[in-house]
């Protein structure tokens, strides 16, 4: 278990919380400048924040209150940097080889070999660092950072400076490779994507800060703020009046694009107040033809015109307006289902905003 | 051609090269890592020599060594001969003369490390001491040796320092370029001539080699 607790106002502000079970893939998500590097630099002891507790199972590895301070030598921490880092006048094997440094030359030499092998890089140890391929040298880098057998892993955007297709290949093996590890992996990336398909559990970073912590679908359809829901790319984001509020029957009603949408009611809002709320794209229920717009019990149908459809892959991401066209919103569906629905851009399309699925802030 | 005097330059230039080596790397690293607030001040301290007249230079030396003062006195008393005006003397001024040539060059070279590797040896474990030997030197060794060759090159030539320290007793103190001068000054010109090619041939061998360590550098690290 990874437990740990980041406080400082400079030079680079940070006020993170998060643990990390093992065997949990958790990934640090946030825009460029959120302090993710810095809180992975804190893990390794590369970087000294001002308050800090970093707690690896039994292990205190700072602890600012008891001014408790391991040195990064001393800590049994695996990284992958994102460039690699690898040493260039070194061959393979000798990058390998250095991180067990302290094993007699034979055994070194045994567990450089026998971690290539574990990354599909066995034939390649005589190679200098530089003459490889991307995806090569963040394999060689990732078998040094298991090498060590780490109590924690730390991988700091790993797949940033490779291109798509190695990148896909090197997500399944780090998928594969990562069900034998029985430690924290901590990921830092700004890609929601990777850190949908990687990570068990994501925590939202800006400025610094913890912003949110969950299981990444929960994270990215259920954000818990306006700033998480903008950060997460959150497509359906609004602002509406409170019409009329039920705590006790659990509505909200709020006006929006002439429509009368009623909103599970997570807080009392008064009437008349502004109201932020939304719906992830994927949630959006497209009905096939155009039908009566009105309210049911769990959730609102509501007639839209369709603006436009963006055909990416196997999906389609379509933009539809009210008829005022004062508001927008986005859904997506199957290429399967936009063929067969008969919805055409100008034309009448009806959504239905599942109310279960509704975010109010 | 002085014979002799190209033998005292070139040990003279072996010499300051050789004993720079150590107290160079370890100077030229503390100053491309540390981030203590007085490094500005070491770091212009130890230029003061590149931009003092020679003569000027020459003085405090000549102050520092000479028997009057504690140093001075302190090898008369020990060894039993002077310190200025002899090849140890001069020495321990060329020290001086050239520290700033040792030790910018092998800065520049340290500080060209990327510093993640750095972070790399630290997270693999590895100690200052093994960090230096296998990752740091090896990607600085062309620094470093450009750095001693240029250092051993520019004793070859200096003029100023050594006439004010060391004087120009033959056999002793007479180096190569004060052996120029003073044949020019007696119109040995041939004489003159045939040494100062040989510097010049030097000095073209020394800059080659450091172009050649520089290219190879760049091919190490995949810039040409």
């Amino acid at each position: 278990m990874l437990d740990v607790t980041l406080i400082q106002d400079t030079p680079i502000p940070l006020a993170a919380r998060f643990s990390c079970r093992a065997g949990e893939l958790l990934a640090l998500v946030g825009p460029s400048g959120a302090g993710k590097s810095t809180v992975l630099r804190a893990i390794a002891g590369l970087s000294r924040v001002r308050e800090a507790r970093v707690l690896v199972g039994d292990e205190c590895w700072q602890d600012s209150a008891r001014g408790a301070w391991l040195d990064p030598r001393a800590r049994t921490v695996g990284m992958v940097f994102q460039n690699y880092a690898l040493f260039p006048h070194l061959n393979v094997v000798d990058n390998v080889a250095e991180a067990v440094h302290r094993l007699p030359r034979v055994e070194r030499r045994a567990r450089a070999l026998q971690a290539l092998a574990t990354v599909g890089l066995a034939g390649l140890e005589l190679r200098r660092a530089t003459q490889l391929s991307g995806g090569q040298m963040q394999r060689v880098a990732l078998a040094r950072a298991l090498v060590r057998e780490p109590h924690v892993l730390l991988l700091d955007e790993p797949f940033a400076a490779v291109d798509q297709m190695t990148r896909e290949r090197l997500y399944e093996e780090l998928a594969v490779l990562r069900t034998g590890l029985k430690i924290p992996v901590v990921l830092v990336t700004h890609s929601l994507h990777e850190a949908h398909l990687l990570a068990d559990r994501m925590v939202v970073l800006r400025h610094g800060k913890t912003l949110q912590e969950g299981a990444p679908d929960d994270v990215l359809s259920r954000p818990a703020s306006v700033e998480v829901a903008r950060l997460v790319g959150f497509a359906n984001l609004f602002e509406s009046p409170v019409l009329a509020s039920d705590i006790a029957r659990d509505v909200l009603l709020v006006a929006w694009g002439g429509n009368e949408i009623a909103l599970p009611a997570r807080r009392a809002a008064p009437v008349g107040t502004a109201l932020a709320w939304g719906i992830a794209a994927g949630d959006v229920v497209v009905v096939k033809a155009a039908r009566a717009a009105g309210e049911s019990g769990a959730s609102a149908a509501i007639a839209l015109t369709l603006e436009c459809a963006a055909a990416l892959g196997d999906s389609v991401h379509l933009t539809m307006r009210t008829a005022a066209g004062a508001e927008r919103l986005r859904a997506v569906v199957t290429k399967r289902f936009f063929e067969r629905a008969g919805i055409e851009p100008g034309g009448p399309v009806t959504v239905e905003l599942p109310r279960d699925r509704m975010v109010v802030f | 051609m002085d014979w002799d005097a190209l033998r005292i330059s070139a040990s003279l230039a072996a010499a300051t090269a050789l004993l720079l080596a150590v107290p160079g790397i370890v100077l030229a690293r503390w100053l491309a890592y540390s981030r203590r607030p007085w490094r500005p001040l070491i770091e212009a301290s130890l230029t003061v020599p590149l931009i003092l007249p020679p003569t000027v230079l020459g003085f405090y030396l000549l102050s520092v060594l000479g028997n009057g003062a504690p140093l001075g006195a302190l090898y008369h008393r020990l060894i039993g001969t002077p310190l200025a005006f002899s090849f140890t003397g001069l020495l321990i001024a060329s020290l001086v003369v050239n520290l700033p040539f040792t030790v910018m060059p092998m800065q520049r070279a340290f500080a060209a490390i990327a510093p993640e590797l750095l972070d790399a040896a630290r997270t693999c474990g590895l100690s200052r001491w093994r960090s230096l030997w296998r990752i740091e030197l090896p990607l600085a060794w062309p620094g470093l040796l450009t750095a001693l060759i240029m250092t051993a090159a520019h004793t070859l030539g200096e003029f100023g320092v050594v006439l004010m320290v060391g004087g120009n007793i033959p056999g002793e103190t007479r180096t190569i370029a004060i052996s120029i001068y003073d044949r020019v000054q007696a119109f040995e010109l041939e004489s003159a001539a045939n040494m100062s090619a040989l510097l010049l041939v030097i000095s073209l061998a020394a800059l080659m080699v450091v172009s050649w360590l520089g290219g190879g550098r760049r091919r190490e690290r995949g810039l040409l």
